[in-house]
């Protein structure tokens, strides 16, 4: 395989596809593109079975220096290598959820879709700066005809807010870029990514880039665009949005904040802790009062990505491990929930809650699946929610007792609003006429939520899987961190006050920085 | 000898002259019956300098050895790369606009004429080492474009708008006048590089006054913020054809000046004008995006958003370094490409009648009824805003890598920002071809000529664009070498 330009293939694939929704007749759209996201799948297939675990940090890299100042270069490691797979695997499911729920300009709806998969894919493999950027931005164009065009009732209003936020977020990420391709000499992430910063420059760089990283991720207060662009998207819209594009914000934390700014990001560590722990509470109890079914799932993918972020900025080992397994498992479960709404959406053209009601009665196997996606949401042990919920909170405990207190009421908080959900639409009397004459799963149903229930499974019960490509580059990453590593204070200290602690060693962590700055740069 | 010399680095204004003074004389015997064959003409007179300067730009020519008649005529890369543009942007108006007219029944044969000696004025401009160069090429093309604009005669807004850009433009080149001249009493001389060596000492306040009323003077002709109030008017009323030519090529021929003076004149007090030119920069954004909002016109539209990006180029500027020189004619030759393909898709929406739809309501659901043209539109809105993977980013990109560069880090940070609102209104644009219902106005079916025009220069702006970055960013490169030079 080497040599082989499969990531600018994978990239090419769903691009030419686009075009040719475009212009083949609307029916055969849908076709055409569940062929190509399903070439990709297989694509992607091949390159995690090629990627070889254990081997150099980069793999598959291709470059070409195609334009003035900066190149088209790719190349992935195993956080990247996961994530891609995520994607190529619920690009297929959108486009199997859209299959009859769209009837109206079918071909730009799926040209649509299958440039977000062109740009998704060309973020995680972007090893450019700028090309980076550029994948990461244009997303915002497909996303926002999505939402405009195929969106619900209030659609215009959630397209606005989702590009206006974003777009202000990235801006100022872009002149942070500028900044760090100015004193660095180079766009290449790898080198920047063990480039050295000066402790002063790493503070604003770290805050432009957080303005990004948090929108998209994202983190309360700036979650607000979140719920009204899920509600409003289509079905296919809201499991990409949640299951992907959320994703690149923590993807932006493992690739840039934490490695090019470890000194910042130990200094904020007490930011980003107090927004994802207000995240976790506030954004679950809004969840426990939605009767909006999306609304109440959007608000519990703010407080899932609280607990990763919580878990990135405990700077170890499980902490970063288990906010990528949470990333993946939310994908999956988000999108599967998601999807599971558009089941019953389809049917019935409703999203309030009360308007369900004993689905397990005339629904029984759709019933077993939401129980099984809803469980998972949850962190029920057996399923793909659990360890990386648990690796999270291992990894904050390591580093602030009370903040992993506080975050774990959120997984309480979880399985209250989500069983609260389940039991009113599942269970009880069948009080709705309409809601009890809807028909169960048919095939195309069942195609899309088998596979999304293996995987579930098969992440809850044997995770190495998943832990096995990224560990080195997160004992990487973790290594690279550990010359700002704030000390815990869950760790027995002899006699002495734990307050105070993280500020001594986020000193020590500046001086060292000072130390090690010459030696980077060479 | 000197004198021959002379007359062939002018030779594409020798053309120009030469050529248009017949093309009068045929317009005079054949009238207007003729003006379709003097368009033809025109546009080959054009493509004939286009080819006559492209070796200037190619050879990275500079230096005394191509400075014509004392000084007062610079052939150099950056003139070359200047006119280019224009050469290109006033044969796109020619082209435009014989259908445009022969469907309003008002084509006359001046009309080709004066888009000509207008392209002369530019080239004059932009080629200018002397002050007096200067105002004799602005004025040429100023007259011609006060015409151009009320060449609806029976239009009242045309009459309107050619009414308010001669009233205006006069008292700007008044104050320019009056700028110029400060700056000749102070220094003794009207030569570029007269006053430059005049002023390397220090600056007289007298000559600091020259230099904001030029400036001044300049920013009308830029449209700058707070000198703009004339754009939505006169692009509004002028027929497209030459609100497309204002848009492109006086911007280009303007900018182009405004780079000549304070480079060339003031170069060596470089921060006696940058923080006016950030002044104008941040206000141009800022101005050009809140304007823009409440309008219902697409002409208006683009006239703010015209005010808006020149505010973009003007950061450019007022980092006062070649990257930033160079980043300015990066941006400004996307520019042209992005402002083309929106007046064209404008003049391609006309609606049962023939008339021109203008009203941005009546684009509704534009996508459905003709979603190329929709598509084409978008791609010129997200541009403009400077979306990546649309090649508008990149101009942005190359100006405010130029600002971080030069330190500039607070400019660039709130100009940045403030492209955020400009985004709403481009959005809006979108939104109502996009997400409303349509609104069944667009009927007329356009001619090829447009329809081949828009689909090169959405192309240009698309994607593909960033292949060319090289190549623009080279050519760039050497105009900047010949207006900055090394050292």
């Amino acid at each position: 395989m080497t040599g082989f330009p499969i990531l600018s293939l994978m990239l090419l694939v769903p691009l030419v596809a686009a075009v040719a929704c475009l212009v083949v007749p609307r029916e055969q759209a849908r076709s055409v593109a569940l062929i190509a996201t399903l070439i990709d799948f297989v694509l992607g297939v091949i390159l995690w079975a090629n990627y070889d675990i254990g081997g150099a940090q980069w793999q598959f890299t291709e470059s070409a220096a195609l334009f003035a100042g900066f190149s088209w270069k790719l190349g992935i490691d195993g956080i990247a290598l996961l994530l891609i797979a995520l994607t190529v695997f619920l690009m297929p499911v959108c486009i199997g959820a859209s299959w009859t729920s769209i009837d109206k300009r079918e071909g730009e709806y799926y040209a649509a879709f299958l440039v977000m998969e062109t740009l998704m894919i060309g973020v995680f493999a972007a090893q450019d700066l700028f090309l980076f950027y550029i994948m990461f931005e244009a997303g915002l164009i497909p996303m926002y005809l999505i939402i405009g065009v195929w969106g619900g009732a209030d659609r215009i209003y959630a397209s606005y807010k989702f590009f206006l936020y974003t777009l202000l977020g990235s801006v100022l990420m872009l002149i942070a870029m500028f900044w760090m391709v100015n004193e660095a000499g180079t766009t290449d992430i790898p080198t920047l990514m063990a480039y050295n910063f000066p402790v002063e420059a790493q503070t604003w760089l770290w805050l432009a880039f957080f303005a990004s990283f948090a929108v998209k991720m994202p983190m309360w207060p700036v979650h607000t665009w979140l719920p009204d662009a899920h509600v409003q998207a289509p079905t296919g819209g809201s499991v990409i949005l949640a299951g992907v594009l959320l994703k690149m914000g923590g993807y932006g934390f493992i690739r840039f904040s934490l490695p090019m700014f470890p000194e910042a990001s130990a200094q904020f560590a007490p930011l980003v802790f107090f927004m994802s722990m207000a995240a976790v509470v506030i954004t679950s109890l809004i969840a426990l009062v939605q009767t909006d079914m999306k609304k109440l799932i959007a608000y519990s993918s703010v407080a899932h990505m609280a607990i990763v972020t919580v878990g990135l900025f405990a700077f170890n080992q499980q902490g970063l491990e288990g906010s990528m397994l949470i990333m993946l498992s939310h994908g999956l479960v988000a999108g599967a929930l998601f999807l599971s709404v558009g089941v019953i959406y389809d049917r019935l053209h409703t999203r309030e809650i009360a308007r369900y009601g004993g689905l397990s009665i005339n629904m029984p196997y759709y019933a077993v699946f939401f129980l099984l996606f809803t469980m998972a949401s949850i962190g029920l042990p057996g399923t793909s929610g659990f360890v990386g919920e648990f690796l999270s909170l291992i990894g904050i405990y390591q580093i602030s007792s009370w903040v992993a207190l506080i975050c774990t009421t959120g997984i309480i908080l979880g399985a209250a609003y989500m069983l609260y959900l389940y039991r009113r639409v599942a269970y009880g009397e069948q009080k709705n006429a309409d809601a009890a004459a809807m028909p169960d799963l048919d095939k195309r149903e069942w195609a899309m939520m088998i596979p999304l229930a293996a995987v579930v499974l098969w992440m809850g019960v044997y995770p190495e899987s998943f832990i096995a490509p990224m560990r080195k580059d997160i004992a990487a990453l973790d290594a690279r961190l550990a010359q700002a590593k704030p000390k815990g204070d869950a760790q027995p200290t002899a006699g002495q006050g734990t307050s105070g602690k993280p500020m001594a060693a986020h000193n020590s962590g500046h001086s060292a920085a000072h130390n090690a700055a010459p030696e980077g740069a060479h | 000898m000197d004198f021959a010399r002379s007359l062939a680095l002018t030779a594409p204004e020798i053309l120009i002259s030469v050529s248009g003074l017949v093309l009068l004389m045929v317009a005079a015997w054949g009238g207007d019956k003729a003006s379709r064959r003097i368009s033809i003409a025109s546009v080959a007179v054009l493509t004939a300098c286009a080819f006559l300067t492209a070796p200037t730009l190619w050879g990275q020519a500079m230096g005394p050895d191509v400075s014509a008649f004392g000084g007062q005529h610079r052939a150099d890369a950056f003139a070359a790369f200047a006119k280019l543009l224009i050469y290109a942007s006033a044969g796109v108006t020619l082209i435009i606009a014989q259908p445009f007219f022969d469907k309003a029944k008002a084509m006359r044969a001046e009309f080709p004429l004066l888009v000509l000696f207008a392209s002369l004025g530019m080239g004059m401009m932009v080629s200018a080492g002397d002050l007096l160069a200067l105002y004799i090429g602005l004025e040429l093309n100023s007259l011609a474009s006060y015409v151009l604009a009320s060449s609806l005669r029976n239009n009242e807004r045309s009459a309107e708008s050619g009414l308010k850009y001669f009233v205006l433009g006069s008292l700007a080149s008044g104050i320019l006048l009056f700028g110029m001249s400060l700056t000749y009493g102070f220094t003794g001389t009207t030569s570029f590089a007269g006053i430059n060596a005049a002023l390397s000492g220090g600056l007289p306040t007298g000559a600091t006054f020259g230099l904001i009323f030029m400036l001044a003077g300049l920013a009308f002709k830029i449209s700058a913020a707070p000198f703009h109030m004339w754009t939505p008017d006169v692009y509004e009323g002028a027929p497209t054809p030459v609100t497309t030519f204002f848009a492109t090529a006086s911007k280009v021929s303007a900018l182009g000046l405004l780079m000549r003076v304070s480079f060339e004149a003031f170069g060596s007090q470089t921060q006696a004008w940058q923080q006016v030119v950030i002044f104008m920069a941040l206000l141009s954004i800022v101005i050009g995006a809140l304007g823009a909002i409440g309008q219902n016109n697409i002409k208006r539209l683009m006239a703010y958003s015209s005010i808006n990006n020149v505010g973009f180029i003007l950061i450019g500027l007022a980092t006062a370094t070649r990257a930033g020189a160079s980043a300015m004619l990066v941006y400004i030759a996307i520019y042209v490409a992005m402002s083309v393909a929106g007046f064209v898709a404008v003049l391609l929406l006309r609606d049962e009648n023939g008339e021109q739809v203008e009203a941005i309501s009546d684009l509704a659901g534009l996508s459905k009824t003709r979603p190329w043209i929709a598509l084409a539109m978008a791609s010129v809105m997200f541009s403009l805003a400077g979306i990546p993977p649309l090649f508008g980013f990149w101009g942005k990109f190359v100006v405010f890598q130029a600002a971080v560069q030069a330190d500039m880090i607070a400019l660039a940070a709130i100009g940045i920002a403030a492209s955020v609102i400009g985004a709403f209104y481009y959005l809006k644009v979108v939104k109502v071809m996009y997400f409303d219902e349509a609104a069944d106005v667009v009927k007329g079916t356009g001619e090829t000529s447009h329809t081949v025009l828009l689909v090169l220069s959405t192309l240009a702006i698309s994607p593909l664009g960033y292949l060319g970055t090289k190549c623009l960013g080279t050519l760039a490169d050497y105009a900047t070498a010949a207006l900055i030079p090394v050292g």
